[in-house]
């Protein structure tokens, strides 16, 4: 094989079924114009699996003029042994809403990407950027000329507005409450400063999905989630309803006994729902897709504070906005987002993520920040102890 | 040799380039779907049009040479069109029915796996571990690897009573939704953090390092102008190392991962829920990590034998209780299962009604 290393320990990974990371290494020093990145990144992890850690050093400073972000300086603390992996910077591509693309813009982002990087890609990281692995600080201002004259921007990294992203939406999707693809689309053009020139007290991320199944987690990964809902009654085809009986659907199990609010019933044939107690958790629809369609008064529900568990413990979004219409130009959601984000960036301590903040504050002083009044929607149940606040306010409504 | 002229702030390429006409003619006009083989589906419009998705796996790290091939496959079968997933997946769009079945036949031959549409495992959502990230205490690709070579079948071809969504995390920022997946693997810290004194008071900031500490567990060092470490309250987070590298959390011996079970994203049925501990701790073994495979395979297997229909992970385990979810998988129950941080309230059983 190509590389200068043996990796007995990684080969081992490049047998059974699944496609294989390692496969991938190998191939990308095959075309990069700096092979011996690849080769010595390979080398770097093989010894990780030897010695059981690794060895990277913490992100240094790298970037393009006039950016703040988008690059993520990686450097190996292994540099003689490996010196392919000396530098082994990321570029993150901000990605097309819903990881469209056509093999023609794959193939120059390849080209590119052989001639000034490593060969190797995460198509995507975890946020939703098109991530290009390893390449050197000299090659950084080329790279982002290449693609920025093609209609290419890089994403975002940092204490800044993260790279937005959504699900496939109304693409391809029947269940999309909103345009997922263009809301997404729309708000990474709108903060493309927030994004690209860091300044906030730590990262925001936003997630847009359309419908409660929540395909892109925006319930769990986002400080601010927007997820696509309805108002008005489940449209319901009854021949269809028929045609999954007759196709052999245990409609009385699987979907009537399934529902968690006890809405609906199943006789003659026919489902009818109380539509006043269903809360719109999808299970029917998805299980139904061509007899059940969601109401058609569609909106979104704006959820706020999620994040992974560092350091006191995983958040999922709250309910804060629990309907607001979502049609372009956007103008109403854009204004809250911003209004959310100027509360935190005013508020909150060097990386304390909104939720945090939320935590520490309260939600009383941000919903008056935003000008959201207190509902029902937004607890799962009131408060249990006697403890609570009067403001001067509350006191005179006599 | 000059540079092409750069331009700042212009946002990602706009979505409509790269939709197909067929999606471009039907946007927003899907009437419904069918999940045809494990693999492919199907999506028809109000208007009758209809397109084909075939799906394929990835491993993430992906090379330039594969996403060529895949660029050319899209060009013979698909006029070029072809999306990913939020799951690392590659999709095919045919608007051309009749090319499916080649398609599949070039994918069999080229050795891609198709399937992980409907009730099945997915690809499974993971971060850069020892391959790219200064903070990772194992390698999640690798895991993948291995584990989604033993569970190969559970994304071609066998049925769960759900979709069952996994997950790898190489430290505890789990860059993945780890937290809210129906199996995950996160790896986890056992010993509080080493201190190099000297470069403490060369590279870090002090105060910023102390407020870096969730359990106040680092004070003030002053003769060694550094900080003192209280190891009793230190639960091993690494935050006080990702403000402070001298602060050294790894440890090759000690470090490993947890794996947590029952969390869930979408409202359907149940509310989104939190994934739990399961196993608190399994040694790093590379290559293939053979205890976290079985262990992984246990619980799934386990799920795939008692769950009811529609039944995700984590509403099986609430409908049959944690009690039962410990007995029928077998895993032992142990203090670190015990919650003793922030959510110890909700989770201490406050009921005399329980199974045995
Ligand atoms: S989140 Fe809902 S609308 Fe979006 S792709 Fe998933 S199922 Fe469809
Ligand atoms: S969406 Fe959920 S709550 Fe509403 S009727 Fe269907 S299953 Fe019941
Ligand atoms: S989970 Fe931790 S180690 Fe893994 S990529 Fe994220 S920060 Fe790095
Ligand atoms: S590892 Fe976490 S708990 Fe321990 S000292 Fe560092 S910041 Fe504090």
């Amino acid at each position: 094989m190509s590389g200068k290393h043996k990796t007995p320990m990684l080969d081992e990974l490049e047998k059974g079924p699944w496609p294989s990371f390692v496969t991938e290494i190998k191939k990308a020093s095959k075309t990069s114009s700096m092979p011996n990145m690849a080769d010595d990144e390979l080398g770097q992890v093989e010894k990780s699996y030897r010695t059981k850690r690794g060895y990277w050093k913490h992100g240094g400073i790298v970037g393009v003029l006039g950016y703040g972000g988008g690059v993520i300086g990686r450097y190996s603390s292994l540099p003689e042994e490996f010196p392919g992996v000396a530098h082994f910077h990321t570029v993150r591509l901000n990605q097309p809403s819903g990881f469209f693309y056509t093999a023609e813009a794959l193939k120059m982002i390849c080209d590119i990407w052989d001639k000034y990087g490593s060969g190797m890609t995460n198509v995507h990281g975890s946020t939703g950027d098109l991530v290009l692995l390893g390449t050197t600080t000299e090659h950084l201002e080329t790279i982002f000329a290449e693609y920025s004259s093609r209609g290419w921007d890089l994403g975002s990294s940092g204490s800044a507005m993260r790279t937005p992203s959504c699900c496939v939406g109304q693409a391809r999707c029947e269940w999309s409450n909103i345009n997922s693809m263009d809301i997404c689309n729309e708000l990474t053009q709108h903060f493309q400063d927030q994004m690209h020139r860091p300044s906030f007290p730590y990262k925001f991320k936003i997630k847009v999905s359309g419908c409660a199944c929540d395909c892109v987690a925006a319930i769990a990964r986002a400080d601010c989630s927007i997820i696509g809902t309805w108002k008005g009654n489940i449209q319901i085809d009854q021949a269809e309803v028929k045609k999954y009986a007759d196709a052999g659907m245990d409609i009385q199990k699987e979907i009537i006994e399934m529902c968690p609010t006890n809405c609906m019933s199943y006789k003659n044939s026919q489902i009818k729902i109380a539509d006043a107690e269903c809360n719109r958790c999808m299970h029917c629809i998805a299980k139904m897709t061509k007899a059940l369609r969601p109401g058609k008064e569609k909106g979104a529900t704006i959820l706020i504070g999620s994040k992974a568990p560092i350091v006191v413990g995983s958040l999922l979004s709250w309910v804060v906005v629990p309907f607001i219409k979502c049609e372009a130009p956007y103008t109403e959601l854009t204004e809250m987002i911003e209004k959310i984000i100027e509360w935190w960036d005013d508020n909150a301590k060097p990386r304390e993520r909104i939720g945090e903040l939320i935590e520490v504050k309260g939600m009383r002083p941000f919903l008056e920040a935003i000008g959201v009044p207190p509902q029902p929607q937004q607890v799962f149940e009131p408060r249990k102890d006697p403890f609570f606040f009067w403001s001067e306010g509350d006191l005179e409504r006599k | 040799m000059a540079l092409p002229k750069r331009q700042t702030d212009i946002g990602p390429p706009h979505y409509e380039k790269f939709l197909p006409p067929v999606i471009k003619k039907n946007y927003g006009k899907w009437k419904y779907h069918e999940v045809l083989t494990p693999g492919t589906m199907v999506h028809v419009a109000e208007s009758g049009d209809k397109i084909f998705t075939v799906r394929a796996a990835s491993p993430r790290i992906l090379s330039t040479a594969t996403i060529r091939e895949i660029s050319e496959l899209a060009e013979k079968y698909c006029d070029g069109y072809l999306r990913f997933t939020t799951r690392n997946n590659i999709e095919f769009l045919l608007s051309d029915e009749s090319k499916m079945k080649p398609l599949l036949a070039e994918l069999k031959e080229k050795k891609y796996s198709v399937g992980g549409i409907g009730p099945r495992v997915s690809n499974i959502i993971h971060t850069q571990g020892w391959v790219h990230c200064h903070s990772a205490c194992t390698d999640a690709s690798g895991i993948v690897k291995a584990v989604m070579d033993e569970l190969h079948d559970y994304f071609t071809t066998k049925e769960l009573p759900n979709k069952v969504r996994l997950a790898v995390a190489c430290c505890v920022n789990m860059c993945g939704a780890v937290h809210c997946s129906d199996i995950a693997v996160v790896a986890v810290h056992r010993k509080p953090p080493v201190v190099d004194h000297a470069m403490v008071t060369k590279s870090c900031e002090i105060p910023t390092t102390i407020g870096s500490c969730p359990t106040a567990a680092i004070r003030p060092n002053p003769k060694d102008k550094s900080i003192t470490i209280n190891e009793e309250r230190c639960m091993y987070c690494g935050n006080c190392f990702t403000v402070c590298p001298p602060i050294n959390i790894h440890n090759p011996e000690e470090d490993g991962v947890a794996i947590v079970v029952g969390g869930k994203i979408g409202s359907l049925r149940t509310d989104p829920k939190f994934s739990k501990l399961a196993i608190p701790f399994i040694y790093n073994d590379p290559p293939r990590w053979p205890k976290v495979v079985d262990a992984i395979k246990n619980i799934l297997e386990t799920y795939a034998k008692h769950a009811k229909k529609h039944e995700r992970v984590g509403e099986w385990i609430e409908r049959i209780g944690w009690e039962s979810f410990f007995k029928l998988t077998g895993i032992q129950f142990t203090f670190q299962h015990i919650d003793d941080f922030t959510f110890m309230r909700d989770t201490l059983r406050t009921s005399a009604a329980f199974k045995y």
